[in-house]
């Protein structure tokens, strides 16, 4: 029986009546579980609490606070859905204000399966289970290892695959956008399969993840064709970090490299409307 | 009041069956997300199993029954839907003979609806020409 789960009822038990909900996974049927608002109206559903596998979370906050933007809500997040959620703060997609973070550090079987370099959380006001070390990628760096061709081949006959789900921008804790690039015929051809190449939907993809990608691997555990998508996004983190010093979802304070502010004037944000 | 749960359920589009959840917000279906530890599905789904939610509240979708008159579709009763097709059924049977009926049905449908639909086109109109929307 993982520790965690007592120390996260706990938690739970005490934040509850001091909010519209917290935000955690819960048992359904068959073994099944997903992410739930457990309210303080049924604490019996705590008995249900789960762990894994997780569900990128960020993604139920942004649905509940559209809806209720004034509700206090608190969220169990591992260290990926903690700098998910840092990440969709600075782009005005939630209002982290009247959010409590429990913190959920991450086992060592954990962060080896994500291949994590921070499988916990830094922000979050509680925190739960104890902080293991970040693990290495070998899968990542096995890839970068491989010469341009190798690399160009390898992706070919990966993309080819593609069965155009959208499941890894469906799943993405950082996709919110209302109006999608995927979506638009001029970048690409909806409905056609097999993907052309140049594989334009992941290409845009890889384009969209820079300094967005939190590291969580949700996208490769969707993805029916088993497409390692994660070392692309990842090698593009690993980019981003040497070219702007800038750390996905790391600090609330930093702002991300995309968003430039014009050295004359105001920069004014003229976004589509949520 | 705020509410927030999924719900495990399965695909209605095609055979595979795959197991997803529905997020409901507010007693509102509003998404799908996939489900991980579902035998078939595995965490994955094809883009219809994604999009499994959008017609739930779509505009276009009928809830009442149309009849054509004067070229024109207009909503009826389910009483007056059902007796003009069973007496058309039965004239067109009487006239051209059974064979000249095909049913045909939908993946969509739960097994009990289609073997319920395959006896009223072998047994009650009395022929064989069944097929399904999957196989064409």
């Amino acid at each position: 029986m993982d520790a965690r789960l007592t120390a996260l009822r706990q938690a739970m038990t005490q934040i509850l009546p001091d909010v519209a909900g917290v935000i955690g996974l819960k048992c359904g049927p068959a073994g099944s579980n997903a992410p739930h608002l457990f309210q303080k109206e049924r604490p019996e559903e705590l008995a249900d609490l789960a762990l894994w596998p997780k569900y990128p979370v960020p993604d139920t906050l942004r649905l509940l606070q559209k809806a209720h933007p004034e509700a206090k809500l608190a969220i169990i997040c591992r260290g990926c859905e903690e700098r998910g959620l840092v990440e969709m703060a600075k782009h005005t997609q939630v209002n982290l204000d009247n959010v409590t973070m429990i913190g959920l550090a991450c086992t060592p079987e954990e962060a080896t399966f994500c291949r994590c370099a921070r499988p916990y959380t830094v922000q979050a006001q509680i925190t739960v289970g104890e902080r293991t070390a970040g693990v290495p990628d070998p899968v990542t760096d096995d890839f970068a290892a491989k010469g341009q061709e190798e690399k160009l081949a390898f992706w070919k006959e990966q993309f080819l695959h593609c069965i155009k789900c959208y499941g890894c921008r469906n799943i993405c804790p950082q996709c919110f956008c209302n109006v999608c690039t995927l979506e638009d015929e001029k970048w690409v051809s909806t409905g056609w399969l097999p993907m052309p190449l140049p594989p334009m939907y992941h290409l845009v993809r890889a384009m969209h993840m820079t300094a967005k990608c939190v590291a969580c691997r949700e996208c490769e555990e969707t993805c029916p064709a088993g497409i390692p998508m994660a070392i692309h996004y990842r090698l593009i983190a690993r980019d981003v970090q040497e070219m702007f010093d800038y750390e996905t979802g790391a600090s609330l304070a930093e702002k991300p490299p995309q968003l430039l502010v014009l050295a004359e004037g105001e920069f004014e944000r003229t976004g589509l409307p949520h | 009041m705020l509410e927030y749960r999924n719900v495990l359920t399965i695909c209605p589009f095609c055979g595979v069956g795959c197991g997803l959840n529905l997020q409901v917000l507010d007693g509102k279906v509003v998404g799908v997300l996939p489900a991980k530890m579902h035998a078939v599905s595995q965490g994955g789904l094809c883009v219809k199993g994604w999009n499994a939610h959008a017609f739930i509240y779509h505009q276009d979708r009928l809830t009442q029954p149309l009849v054509r008159r004067h070229g024109k579709l207009v909503e009826t009763s389910w009483d007056e839907a059902l007796a003009l097709v069973a007496n058309r059924l039965s004239e067109i049977k009487a006239q051209f003979g059974a064979d000249s009926i095909t049913f045909l049905s939908s993946a969509k449908a739960t097994n009990e609806e289609n073997y319920l639909f395959q006896k009223l086109a072998r047994a009650v109109i009395g022929t064989n020409n069944i097929d399904h929307c999957a196989r064409l």
